[in-house]
């Protein structure tokens, strides 16, 4: 079986790019990183791509929030294509990074301010699958996800988490800890199709059991694995 | 546009907790604002756009009126880098909107009825540092642009028939930080080519004849006497000693040893491994933030600059304590609590935002370090196996690359080779660089893959551009224009171009058909390049600028003139016999207190604002454990689908150094090899990193200090066979107070190994696993008290006996371990350090959420078999199936101390049993200073 052709997209300051495309490789996919730039000037790229990945970092340095310049190049620098992308049937996920971008474009409701302690924050969190989620990259699985958040703007915010929920629009919620004081402990959202994902954590830094930090106490395990959400999206984008 | 957030801004509780803890005066009514000014003709819709950019409705809201009402306003000084003005710049092209100038600033707002007082306080003592800020009541205007374009022509120094007196003028006029000696061999170079220096070339002099970049007392011929005969003796210079180690042990692995940036060592036939640490102590007490950023970003343009791709950063930090009184806070001085915030903060900036794990480090606390923290930063770096570049070579391009040149960190050399006092903010003014780990990572980006284009690499560190072409040009001359460097202001005389430390240049050597491979590269991820010149083959470096010569150095003079230092030390004679004892009323009370020291207590709330998760590669973190809170000796490091890995561990202990800098350096390599070994790296396949920070070596004793510590590095490197393949020394870490008194360091010396994990599947922590399993302890247990953390927290008696000393068959018991980890026989592993057995058990039950019965101790007195600090030991948890061949393993050179229990207490010999959770709430919720703020 050929690796469903997907996109990394970077911008300058993404670091989490190569660690996304390891994910990838092992869900079954053939990743291809590019720039922001690149992308703006080649739009073919996401043409021939079936999935597309922003992924984490920090861009631009963060500067003046999170998210907001690259988001910014790529509404500009885009306009309609990436809607288009996910008009067609292609999955599209932001990670971290990635999810301030998407949520500074239309396509993810709501926003992400400062954690509430106001402080980078960087530890293990379990994720719960939300009941009525309609996310694609979540099909299938049950168990909930284990890996870690690293970020200083992660906290969610939404004025209306309940009918955001009733619209299967919330996707994960943190499990016991909130780490950030997201609204509803919300830790992932979609969009109305269920095609774009985003969320804080980093599904992409639990692949392979031994990166489980209980590991040698039993802990983790496959059903676990962050590797599984790559797994749903590429089997998605393979069979759309 | 004043931008304020919708729910509670945290940085108003950060300023409220920060004030209190500091013991200032309650202000009421705190708001913050964040500023963004805006200078052009800017129509309505103009404003809209950047309103919709600046201002998220659904976190903060904007206006673009003038605030009123009781308020500071804080900024940056003209000239240093404003990155979200910068940004603002950015996107208005982006947007299309025309403006003439940005600025960003700060507005806090106080009640109306504030005291005076008390806000100018808080302002003073927590939120501004004028090195690089300024303030003022009500609202403050932008700063102005900075600089008039310079004279091109360079000031003629005239030293040519100056005496003694003369020169000490010339080099108090311009900061010089150089001997007389060397003075006069500058003075009698330019008599004999007859004619005067520009100011460029005596800077470039002083920056490459400088301690920090010249290393003059480590190269200096040492004088002492024999202590039992009383004749002379001379040592060889300790960077020599250092380096015949390495050579003498000749391991295998070993690609690159003090040579370069970087050491380079291969464990794994085809994987090389670069290995960098460096100190930055100087700049993060004058401002801890900038500092301690541009420290990691320096070394990880070390591991760079051997053409590595750097994959974990390493901190390690000393600061005064955390309650010191502000009337006992030095003149000049910034408070412990806030150097120590800055320098968090500042490493976790750099960190994070390059995208590399900060893991294995340590803080440490002593009120010596007050106005001379410490800031030891490391960098690992890997790379395919391929042979290290040997140019510049004749009619190769300099091409510098990366952020563009501004005033700052000029002179940082040599400021940072000399002692501070009260004014040393003041003058150090424009020693202060400012980081941008995004150019960094760019440049990163831009270099690693890049390998094959270019002859020779290295970076922009201390000494600017004079120090990395200075440098490149050794023996082969370069010729470049000084006009070609991109700069970010005007104003800069040729002299500032050549010398500032603006960060995140690297300088590589470049044959000419390379350069536009180079330059495509560089374009491709947003790298500005500039080609500034080439290297020419006639060993003399020219600088000009366009086509006035502002230097022209013979590149023999310039890294071979310097004048043999001589030194004399007197060499230290420490109490190496007799036992001192200590008695303990309290067992448990005691082991209660020393979990509570800063020095022991949990570092979690440092480790979590550092990314330690990023690239999948960290296999064992520096918290591990049931509960995620057990402190893990060292760290482990597996690219995620690799079988093999790398462990890194540390090893420092000043106060041992206080009594015995001999044993301490032996014990630091001995903690740092254990370190290791205790997580699974392979001891055979070890290399060590040296870094001094120490007092001044003029000082006879201090050198003498100095030099014992390097006697007990290479005693320890031969005893561990474990090379040295870099280190750096960072002295005069002296301060001179408003009471003329010298306050200097304890001798700290931060001892980092790096070693091979042949199966990154086969790691141990030191979280006790399961209950019936049996706690053995490795090593032997002596009454050696001097410098321990028993004395730290319950006082030192008048004659504190000895330190610990060396254990020479701690090598063999390693190799023995190593082999049983790789059988497959330890649950879980250990090292006994600080606070002795007692401690170490303590955080076993505590990282596993478990009892422990232990039945027999390793010494007959109570207080030696709990507290004591002797080196060597290891306790091992080992399933009971296993025991006889783990103790065939270990050659039965193993004490069988008792049993990991269901019970939830550790029980030990005539100490009142402890609750596993009393030892886990001592432990993270004692006296760790960032804890209790949150």
């Amino acid at each position: 079986m050929s690796g469903v052709p997907a996109l990394v997209i970077a911008g300058p300051g993404t670091n989490r790019d190569r660690d996304v495309a390891t994910a990838l490789k092992l869900a079954g996919a053939e990743p291809r990183i590019v720039l922001a730039r690149e992308l703006i000037e080649s739009p073919r790229h996401l043409h021939d791509a079936r999935l597309a990945v922003v992924a984490g970092g920090f861009s631009y340095a963060d500067s003046l929030g999170a998210g907001r310049m690259l988001a910014l190049d790529l509404t500009l620098g885009l306009g309609e294509r990436l809607h288009e992308f996910v008009d067609a049937g292609r999955p599209l996920l932001g990670i971290c990074n990635g999810f301030q971008v998407l949520s500074r474009t239309s396509l993810l409701p709501g926003s992400l301010g400062h954690n509430a302690q106001g402080r980078f924050d960087c530890r293990w969190v379990v994720l719960d699958r939300a009941t009525k989620s309609n996310s694609i990259w979540l099909e299938g699985i049950d168990d909930p996800i284990h890996c870690p958040i690293a970020h200083g703007e992660g906290r969610y915010v939404h004025p209306d988490p309940e009918s955001l929920d009733a619209a299967g629009q919330v996707a994960l919620r943190y499990r016991s800890t909130n780490p950030n004081g997201s609204v509803a402990d919300i830790a992932g959202v979609s969009d109305p199709s269920g095609l774009v994902l985003g969320l804080m954590p980093h599904p992409e830094n639990n692949i392979v059991a031994r990166q489980h930090p209980h590991h040698l106490r039993g802990g983790g395990g496959p059903a676990h694995l962050g590797l599984r959400m790559f797994e749903a999206g590429v089997a998605h984008a393979r069979n759309a | 546009m004043t931008i304020r957030s919708l729910d509670n801004d945290p940085r108003v509780d950060q300023i409220t907790s920060g004030a209190a803890a500091l013991g200032l005066a309650e202000v009421s009514g705190v708001a913050i604002a964040d500023l963004i000014h805006i200078e052009g003709d800017l129509t309505d819709h103009d404003r809209q756009s950047l309103h919709g950019l600046l201002v998220d409705p659904l976190l903060q809201m904007g206006t673009w009126d003038v605030p009123t009402g009781r308020a500071v306003e804080i900024g940056l000084l003209a000239g240093v880098t404003d990155t979200d003005a910068d940004t603002v710049h950015r996107a208005a092209a982006t947007l299309g909107v025309e403006i003439d100038h940005a600025s960003s600033g700060l507005r806090v707002e106080f009640a109306e009825n504030a005291d005076d007082e008390a806000v100018t306080a808080i302002i003073e003592r927590l939120l501004v540092n004028p090195i690089i800020e300024r303030w003022a009541p009500g609202t403050l205007d932008p700063a102005p642009l900075v600089g008039e374009p310079a004279p091109v022509d360079p000031t003629i120094i005239e030293i040519r028939g100056l005496d003694e007196h003369g020169l000490a003028a010339v080099n108090d006029d311009r900061s010089l930080y150089l001997d007389l000696e060397e003075l006069i061999v500058i003075r009698d170079h330019f008599e004999a080519i007859g004619r005067d220096p520009t100011d460029v070339e005596i800077e470039t002099l002083a920056q490459t004849w400088s301690e920090h970049c010249a290393h003059k007392t480590f190269r200096a011929v040492i004088h002492t006497v024999d202590p039992e005969s009383g004749d002379p003796v001379e040592r060889e210079p300790l960077m020599r000693q250092l380096r015949s180690c390495t050579e003498s042990i000749d391991a295998s692995f070993v690609r690159s040893a003090f040579v370069g940036n970087a050491g380079v060592v291969e464990f794994e036939k085809g994987t090389t491994i670069a290995l960098k640490a460096e100190t930055h102590n100087h700049p993060s007490a004058v401002e801890p933030f900038g500092g301690a950023n541009t420290g990691v970003g320096g070394v990880i343009r070390d591991v760079l600059g051997i053409a590595h791709r750097p994959i974990a950063v390493t901190d390690i930090l000393c600061f005064g304590p955390d309650d010191l009184p502000l009337a006992d806070l030095p003149d000049g001085a910034l408070h412990p609590r806030r150097i120590r915030e800055g320098v968090i903060d500042g490493v976790a900036d750099y960190g994070n935002k390059i995208g590399l794990p900060t893991v294995a480090g340590a803080i440490l606390y002593d009120p010596a370090y007050t106005t001379n923290p410490l800031v030891f930063a490391g960098c690992i770096g890997t790379a395919d196996t391929r042979s290290i570049h040997d140019g510049p070579h004749a009619g190769d391009r300099v091409i510098v690359l990366g952020g563009a040149t501004g005033r700052d960190g000029i002179r940082g050399a040599t400021f940072s080779s000399a002692t501070m006092d009260a004014t040393t903010g003041e003058v150090a003014g424009a020693s202060v660089q400012i980081g941008d780990p995004i150019v960094e990572k760019l440049l990163i980006d831009a270099l690693v893959g890049a390998e094959d284009l270019y002859s020779g690499i290295t970076d922009c560190g201390a000494g600017g551009l004079s120090s990395a072409i200075g440098e490149m040009a050794e023996g082969v001359g370069a010729d470049v224009d000084l006009a070609l460097v991109p700069r970010k202001y005007p104003g800069l005389e040729p002299w500032e171009v050549w010398l500032s430390e603006a960060q995140e240049r690297m300088v590589i050597s470049v044959p000419p058909r390379g350069v536009s491979a180079i330059a495509q590269r560089c374009d491709k991820v947003g790298v500005e390049w500039a080609d500034v010149g080439q290297f020419t083959g006639d060993g003399v470096l020219i600088v000009r600028v366009g086509d006035q010569v502002v230097a022209d150095l013979d590149t023999t003079f310039l890294h071979d003139g310097r004048p043999q230092r001589h030194m004399t030390a007197v060499m230290p004679s420490p109490k190496r016999s007799g036992a001192t004892g200590r008695t303990v009323t309290d067992p448990s009370a005691t082991l209660l207190a020393l979990l509570r020291h800063p020095n022991i207590a949990s570092k979690a709330a440092t480790i979590h604002r550092y990314d330690h998760e990023i690239l999948g590669s960290t296999v064992v973190r520096p918290l591990v454990g049931a509960a995620g809170d057990g402190p893990a000796d060292g760290v482990v490091l597996a690219e995620p689908l690799d079988q093999h890995g790398i462990a890194i561990g540390i090893g420092v202990n000043p106060w041992h150094g206080l009594h015995d800098p001999e044993a301490m350096a032996f014990a630091a390599v001995d903690e740092a090899v254990r370190n290791v070994v205790a997580v699974g790296g392979d001891p055979d396949r070890t290399a060590l990193l040296d870094n001094f920070s120490w007092g001044d070596p003029r000082r006879e004793s201090t050198l003498g200090e100095l030099a014992a510590a390097v006697d007990g590095c290479c005693a320890a490197a031969f005893t561990f066979n474990a090379p040295f393949v870099s280190g750096k020394d960072s002295l005069n870490n002296e301060y001179i107070g408003a009471d003329g008194e010298r306050h200097a360091v304890p001798p700290t010396l931060v001892i980092t190994a790096v070693s091979h994990v042949p199966d990154a599947d086969r790691c141990v922590t030191p979280d006790l696993v399961a209950a019936g399993n049996e706690l053995l302890l490795i090593g032997a247990t002596a009454t050696e008290f001097a410098g321990s953390h028993l004395d730290l927290v319950q006082g030192a008696p008048p004659d504190p006996g000895v330190a610990p000393a060396p254990d020479p068959d701690a090598a063999m018991r390693y190799r023995r371990l190593h082999e049983a980890m790789q059988a497959g026989l330890v649950v879980s592993c250990h090292d006994v350090s600080e606070g002795g057995l007692a401690v170490a058990m303590a955080e076993m039950c505590i990282a596993g959420r478990l009892g422990a019965s232990i039945g027999k101790l390793p010494h007959d007195d109570l207080a030696t078999a709990l507290f004591s600090e002797s080196v060597g030991r290891l306790i091992v948890e080992v399933e009971p199936r296993n025991v006889a061949q783990f103790n065939r393993t270990m050659h039965d050179e193993v004490l069988n101390i008792g049993e990991v229990s269901e019970s939830g207490l550790l029980s030990l010999p005539s100490v009142e049993p402890i609750l596993v959770a009393d030892l886990a709430d001592a432990f993270n919720t004692g006296t760790t200073p960032l804890e209790a703020e949150q």
